[in-house]
């Protein structure tokens, strides 16, 4: 009995910690490129209110953490493309209430008191099957989306204004990038929490942009290192019983820290000879 | 020499502040125009109508004279407004003057790499197709945006304020290669710059609200101040002009 109980647990892990690579690699890269991580910070924090929600209604919490993130994205990307409001303003206003409202429903739930923890952090033990699943279409729809447009979505992100002179669309696919970074957010939040989800969409992005400017490149290589942080502090947390979440964001800064190290030996040694 | 395009009784502008009245141009497909006038007076706004990201209020641009299409249209944007530390490289960069004749969905052939080869080639850009834009000079990050213009071999090329950020002693390069690519395409030049381009152009057009056409590369400080351009010169000459609007 126990076995199954094991093996269960560690084929969730596997199956989660692919997922949220998936995520890391094109979604951190986008939003890392874009300089839109505070984005995704108010984005995930706006959907904690979601959360608090979906508990005070009864539903499953993710579906009000989708319902609020995908707004709050779509939202913030509408204030500041007519230039109604300045955007770091909007997500800080937005950062905010989410917390609260989410706090103030949990609060207003009889009875069951959730982990906070484990939203900060995630758990995998709190994962369904049905919580992967989700994440495995969505990480389906990203590559598709990114294989598909992979052109356009570059040129956007690069020089929205010489975009326009050769295509109508995008006002439409900034809306639906920003759409699938909320929704992917959401969707990894009971997973990894929302501090583990923002050092996951910045920290292996930014590993590799110290090596390589080539936008692909920086995808493919930041889903690599993501996975094997997500994997060293699995492992790390196994030995020592810390807690994983915070275990895998260790990881991940002394990855960076390292990957810092090497970028400036060998700029030093370019100088050198 | 033939008919490229034509600027008919043109009236265009923002919300509700119109800053072109009605224009009237034809611009012929050998062209080389310098757009000289005051800040605001609607240089950059031609410019925008003319690529269709801007919708005139009345009149229109007429592309059928020379069978022109939107996608042989090539730009060359103000400066400044890429992110230089945006993960992308030079190679990318004049690719995506390429997405002009593609879908959505489009992807960059053989093909496609071979002709960016040859437009880096052209501009002295091959051996940093590499690189990020971040290492480059102004002068180099200003071919890059010349050769993403010129890639999809448009037959209008558009420029706004093309010599900005670049170097002096690159200057006169930059245009030496902008004359070249005028043997094959029609080129319109916004610039602030009378004294420098009138070596290169071929005729000038004052934009301050209206527009007024000088089919000669010389304009004198007189010509300006009778047609309301406040614009300080230091060329002289004494060369007629023709008028094709008044203000």
């Amino acid at each position: 009995m126990e076995n199954i109980f094991a093996y269960s647990f560690v084929l969730k892990s596997i199956a989660g910690a692919l997922f949220a690579s998936i995520t890391a690699g094109i979604i951190g890269t986008y939003i890392v490129s874009r300089r839109l991580v505070f984005l995704s910070g108010g984005i995930t924090h706006a959907s904690f209110g979601g959360i608090g929600l979906g508990y005070y209604l009864g539903i499953n919490p993710v579906a009000g953490a989708a319902l609020f993130g995908l707004t709050s994205a779509v939202g913030i990307e509408y204030l500041s493309a007519k230039g109604k409001m300045r955007e770091d303003s909007a997500i800080g206003i937005l950062w905010a209430f989410g917390m609260a409202v989410g706090i103030i429903f949990i609060y207003m739930t009889p009875g069951y008191a959730p982990n906070l923890m484990s939203y900060l952090f995630g758990s995998i033990l709190t994962v369904t099957w049905g919580d992967l699943i989700a994440l495995g279409i969505m990480s389906a729809v990203l590559i598709i989306y990114t294989a598909l447009f992979y052109r356009t979505i570059l040129y956007i992100s690069f020089d929205e204004n010489y975009a326009r002179t050769f295509t109508r669309h995008v006002d439409l696919f900034k809306y639906v990038s920003v759409g699938l970074t909320g929704l992917a957010i959401v969707l990894n939040i009971r997973m990894a929490g929302v501090i583990l989800i923002i050092s996951l969409l910045t920290i292996p992005a930014n590993i590799i942009l110290l090596f390589t400017r080539r936008y692909l490149q920086i995808v493919i290589w930041s889903f690599a290192v993501s996975f094997i942080g997500i994997s060293t502090g699995f492992a790390m947390s196994w030995v020592t019983s810390l807690p994983t979440g915070p275990a895998i964001v260790f990881v991940l800064v002394l990855f960076w820290m390292i990957a810092r190290g090497v970028r400036w030996l060998k700029v030093k040694r370019k100088v050198i000879t | 020499m033939s008919a490229l395009f034509k600027i008919e009784s043109l009236n265009a502008g923002y919300e509700n502040r119109i800053v072109l009245r009605d224009v009237n141009m034809t611009v012929m497909n050998d062209d080389f125009i310098g757009i000289i006038g005051p800040n605001g007076g609607g240089k950059t706004t031609l410019l925008k109508v003319i690529l269709g990201l801007l919708r005139p209020f009345s009149g229109r641009i007429d592309f059928t004279p020379g069978d022109l299409k939107m996608s042989q249209i090539g730009y060359l944007p103000q400066v400044a407004q890429g992110d230089t530390l945006f993960p992308v490289t030079v190679e990318d960069v004049v690719l995506s003057g390429l997405m002009l004749n593609k879908g959505a969905a489009g992807r960059m052939s053989r093909d496609d790499r071979k002709r960016a080869a040859s437009v880096m080639d052209e501009l002295g850009l091959r051996p940093l197709a590499r690189q990020a834009l971040n290492e480059l000079s102004g002068g180099q990050l200003q071919r890059v945006y010349l050769a993403r213009a010129v890639t999809g071999s448009p037959r209008l090329l558009l420029l706004d304020e093309p010599a900005t950020f670049v170097d002096s002693t690159f200057e006169a390069d930059f245009y030496e290669k902008l004359r070249l690519l005028n043997s094959r395409m029609a080129i319109m030049m916004v610039s602030h710059d009378v004294g420098t381009i009138s070596t290169w152009v071929k005729s000038f057009a004052c934009i301050n609200g209206g527009l007024n056409y000088h089919p000669h590369s010389k304009i004198t400080q007189e010509d300006l101040k009778m047609y309301g351009c406040p614009i300080q010169l230091v060329t002289h000459g004494d060369v007629p002009h023709v008028v094709l609007h008044k203000h």
